[in-house]
């Protein structure tokens, strides 16, 4: 039993460096190498960002200030490196990201880590922007208006290895993601972890069992810290500039909007998220001006109904696989895919009318969208569109109802089930 | 001597502003255990709705039509998705919020579009409320009004004449704010739906025993929230600034109120709001840094120093920080707040 | 002899009200105490006194001699007092033998350690393992501890409070809630478990009581009536009449 849980567990882990060092050769464009390489980055953001979330149960709005940090430190080391003479490799520019990353979060930490829950959330929020007035107001560090640049290419570089192409700098970004995801993985294996874990389920019985809660809290704080601060040095280096929005209210909402969209409750569900977020900001924001708020309504529904995130909704789908039951619901998956496509396609099309309305009034009333020509002065497409939409949600209502009766069955099914496996 | 008094004044009414908006989330706070992230969304939301409601209606209606649009949305929201998540803890709730905060900014843009609106206050409230005179020799006076310009201007060089006038609109705004809290307060402490919303405050369960909607009252108090937020936008939204990023603006300075204030007490928020209020009044209007109090004591500063960021820093520009800065201090020397209670 | 556990003018008071109006007693080492008295006369608050949960307004706890009052509590813990929750307070996303490993790490000295594996630590493993077994939970070691019985999450609670390997243990209504055959079971697991421990448990059930302890304390209105031997304390008058004196506490006495 041990030694095929260890299998699977090398596969997972050699499957997961196969793909990184792959994916390039697949997405061997300008645009994919970029979006590979933002996620990498973005992946070690998010899982930091759950040690605090997921695994401790703080709830941070002000996470951006530790990436961002880090990658201001990891471009002022850059170029001192480069001009001043700094003896810092830029392979090794990340860990000072990490290394402010982690100083932020010791210095910043025990303010913060004083209280938990909401209040620790309304610290987290006046601190990050505290952090984003000031760097408005020290130009030094903050570079002010136009932010700070920096050069990654090295002239003489070890095996010829300049960091000018973007496929070398994802090699790199790859290299750290896989050493980070690693480490914090195991992380999760280790006392401190157990305890974190504990510290989120039932913060009060961790002190009668001998830990000071405050303690485990700041000490997970410190942590996240410092691998957000890798993160920001990878984006220093990817980037080669840092402008104040690193450290701003935005960026830190989005570690926290797709960090719980991928799910919170499992390891894998911020690699999820961080994976959408990168695909949401570099390509969906192309295809329509109204992404921000599909995510917004979203994200509140993921809340209302699936609070464990895009993980647990496949966890669930693959618990029910394990007991051979999820074929009966291919059909009801099919119903709801469909009907919700009718919602969208009218839904969105009203949306991306008004929109035209608001902002692009001079390019005329016809626009093309899905395929289709729309004409926001003619009253039959606003028609047409708000009839979709409602007969693709009275539809989307009749499947939904049957698929949760019959998801309620299988569920009660495989209970008994795991009930009579334990009393044998 | 009138600068004092009039920015005594406009920070005091900024303070009542914050008052407005930081009462209704310690309200909701106190009553429900949610932190409201999307008030300020609500704040913004009673600015635009009042800027369209007052374009067909004028000013007046506005201040009364929309903060009941915005409190019967924000009773929506409570009934259909609040209720939902309540089952999952606070920290859903407050997630909830946080994306209805998301998806109130986009809405707004999609609607009103993305560049500021022309809200203005009524005519009624243009112009000064009282003008303070300050002529060498006189002392200080008071005028009703604006002052004429002959009075302000002194042909003799040996006399010095300032006039520092104090806008209708801010009086107005102090009014409504007082006037508002006065009746929340009656209404919480003379009637009857305010003895049970009282009760429910730190007994919902019991309430609910006793055969009270519990669910219901709480619905009226989130809408009775988000209404006064709404309120304040009107307010707000037309003596200051009617765009899309003023609720990311107020939005953090209201949490800070709170958490200042302690969170969960009224008294506390009081405070902290009139503290803030005049505290980031006052700063704003002073251009010293340290550089120059380094000057007026007659110290004279090396090259390095004289060019050194910070000890030019003057204090309008430092004003920005000042309320995180509190927070962060009251935080290192007095977690619990002001007049907070111990929390849990 | 240092006593295991003494309280010197201990009161306690909320706001006006004095909950702890004086409270003297003197425990020995490996002694079993039970605490009974009516609801409200402060036996919980009591404990939330001696375990650190809250302070005293004035008076002493010691422990082995020591003074604990005012000391946080896993102060306390980590000096080797160890308590039980009237409300089931265990770690509900953790499995059963998670919890359990939780309860032993800090008492085999692995801290805040992030740069060892859990599964390696193989005496945690190995404690955690025996608990489990001496709670009779084995076979749910990984289920969720939400979603155990009541009862079974009762015994877990136990598990954890003496996980530690706690020297005194305080038990604050172990078997509330449980039908008669379920109390008969848990009071025989209570026995095993805290052999050579000091064990203080508060308690309604007059038969857990009487078959557990040597000697009983009856706490009325925030004093000590009386602290003896069970006879005694059930010849008591005063005793009798401000709590025993009830057919429902003499059937529960004469008992299964």
């Amino acid at each position: 039993m041990a030694s095929s849980f260890n299998r699977s567990r090398w596969i997972v882990w050699t499957a997961f460096a196969l793909v990184m060092v792959v994916a390039p050769k697949v997405f061997n464009s300008g645009l994919g190498l970029t979006v590979l390489s933002q996620m990498g980055i973005a992946i070690i953001a998010c899982l930091s960002y759950n040690i605090l979330f997921g695994q401790g149960g703080m709830l941070s709005f002000g996470h951006a200030v530790y990436t961002g940090l880090g990658s201001f430190l990891a471009i002022h080391a850059l170029n001192a490196a480069t001009h001043g003479g700094l003896p810092l490799p830029v392979a090794l520019v990340p860990l000072a990201g990490g290394l402010a990353g982690l100083g932020f979060a010791v210095l910043f930490g025990y303010v913060t880590t004083r209280k938990a829950g909401t209040t620790f959330a309304m610290i987290t929020l006046g601190l990050g922007e505290l952090v984003f007035a000031m760097s408005l107001m020290v130009p030094e560090f903050f570079g002010g208006e136009g932010g700070v640049s920096g050069n990654r290419m090295v002239r003489d570089g070890l095996w010829g290895i300049t960091f000018g192409p973007q496929v070398q700098v994802y090699y790199l970004i790859a290299i750290y993601t896989f050493v980070c995801v690693a480490a914090m993985y195991a992380f999760t294996r280790t006392p401190l972890g157990g305890m974190l874990n504990a510290v989120r389920d039932n913060p009060e019985r961790v002190e009668f069992v001998g830990y000071d809660t405050q303690r485990v809290r700041y000490l997970a704080f410190i942590i996240s810290g410092f691998f957000a601060g890798i993160a920001g040095g990878l984006a220093a280096l990817n980037f080669e500039i840092v402008t104040a929005e690193v450290v701003g209210a935005a960026r830190s909402g989005g570690y926290l909007l797709f960090t719980f969209l991928g799910g919170a409750t499992f390891f894998f569900g911020p690699i999820l998220g961080a994976v959408l977020m990168v695909l949401a900001l570099v390509l969906f924001s192309e295809f329509t001006q109204a992404w921000l708020l599909y995510l917004g309504l979203i994200f509140l529904l993921m809340v209302m109904f699936a609070p464990g995130g895009i993980a647990s909704l496949i966890m669930m789908n693959v618990r029910v696989a394990m007991f051979g039951r999820l074929r009966e619901l291919l059909l009801s998956y099919l119903g709801l895919a469909a009907t919700t496509a009718l919602m969208f396609a009218g839904g969105t099309s009203i949306i991306e009318m008004v929109y035209h309305l608001q902002l692009n009034q001079s390019e005329g009333p016809v626009f093309a969208y899905l395929g289709m020509n729309l004409d926001v002065s003619k009253p039959v497409h606003w028609l047409l569109a708000a009839l979709l939409l409602a007969v693709g949600a009275g539809l989307f209502e009749w499947v939904r109802r049957g698929f949760v009766h019959h998801w309620g069955l299988i569920q009660a099914a495989i209970e008994a089930d795991i009930r009579r496996r334990e009393a044998a | 001597m009138e600068f004092f008094v009039i920015s005594m004044l406009n920070g005091l009414s900024y303070g009542l502003l914050l008052f407005m908006l930081s009462s209704g989330l310690t309200l909701i706070f106190s009553m429900m255990g949610v932190l409201n992230f999307a008030h300020a969304s609500f704040y913004m939301l009673g600015a635009y709705v009042g800027f369209t409601i007052a374009s067909f209606t004028g000013f007046w209606w506005a201040l009364v039509l929309a903060p009941l649009v915005v409190g019967a949305l924000g009773a929506l929201f409570e009934r259909y998705c609040l209720r939902r998540v309540h089952k999952f803890g606070h920290v859903a709730e407050l997630l909830l919020t946080f994306g209805l905060a998301y998806v109130v900014l986009e809405l707004v843009q999609l609607v009103w579009g993305r560049i500021a609106l022309e809200f203005k206050p009524p005519e009624s409230l243009s112009g000064p409320l009282f003008t303070l005179i300050n002529r060498t020799g006189d002392g200080l006076s008071m005028m009703m009004g604006a002052a004429p310009k002959e009075l302000c201007r002194s042909a003799d060089a040996a006399i010095r004449v300032v006039c520092s006038p104090f806008p209708a609109t801010r009086g107005f705004m102090m009014l409504v704010a007082l006037v508002m809290l006065f009746s929340v307060w009656l209404l919480l402490t003379r009637t009857r739906i305010g003895l049970v919303i009282q009760a429910a405050l730190t007994h919902p369960h019991m309430v609910e025993a006793l055969g009270h909607n519990v669910p219901r009252v709480f619905m009226l108090v989130f809408g009775a929230g988000t209404a006064l937020a709404g309120l304040a936008g009107v307010i707000g939204g037309s003596i200051f600034l009617t765009e899309p990023a003023m609720a990311a603006t107020v939005g953090p300075i209201i949490f800070v109120v709170v958490v200042v204030g302690g969170m969960g007490s009224l008294s506390g928020a009081f405070l902290a709001s009139v503290l803030i209020g005049v505290l980031q009044t006052f700063a704003i209007a002073f251009d010293y840094s340290l550089a120059t109090l380094a000057g007026q004591l007659g110290l004279s500063l090396s090259q390095g120093l004289r060019d050194n960021t910070y000890i030019n820093m003057t204090l309008s520009q430092v004003a920005p920080i000042l309320p995180f800065l509190l927070l962060v201090l009251m935080l290192i020397f007095r977690p619990r707040g002001l007049l907070g209670t111990r929390e849990g | 002899m240092t006593s295991a556990l003494e309280l010197k003018g201990l009161r306690k008071n909320f706001g006006k009200t004095e909950i702890i109006r004086g409270i003297d007693l003197t425990v020995q080492k490996g002694e079993r105490i039970g605490l009974i008295g009516p609801n409200g006369a402060g036996k919980s608050t009591l404990f939330n006194l001696i375990s650190g949960r809250l302070h005293p307004t004035s008076g002493e706890v010691r422990l082995n001699g020591r003074r604990i009052d005012g000391l946080k509590p896993y102060e306390i813990n980590r000096l080797g007092l160890s308590r039980s929750f009237q409300i089931t307070n265990i770690f509900p996303k953790l499995s059963v033998f998670e919890n359990l490993r939780c309860s032993v790490l800090w008492s085999l000295g692995y801290k805040y350690s992030f740069w060892r594996f859990l599964a390696n630590l193989h005496d945690a493993n190995d404690r955690a393992e025996q608990l489990m077994g001496m709670i009779r939970l084995g076979a749910k070691r990984n289920a969720l501890a939400m979603n155990l019985t009541y009862a079974e999450q009762r015994a877990l609670e136990i598990g954890i409070t003496i996980g530690g390997g706690a020297d005194v243990i305080l038990l604050d209504e172990p078997t509330a809630g449980m039908s008669h055959s379920e109390t008969a079971r848990f009071t025989e697991l209570i026995k095993e478990v805290t052999v050579g421990k000091t064990l203080l448990t508060v308690e309604h059930d007059m038969g857990v009581v009487f078959g557990l302890a040597d000697k009983i304390a009856v706490v009325v209105y925030g004093e000590v009536l009386a602290f003896d031997t069970p006879e005694a304390v059930r010849a008591n008058a005063r005793v009798q009449e401000a709590y025993l004196g009830s057919s429902v506490a003499d059937a529960q006495v004469g008992g299964p």
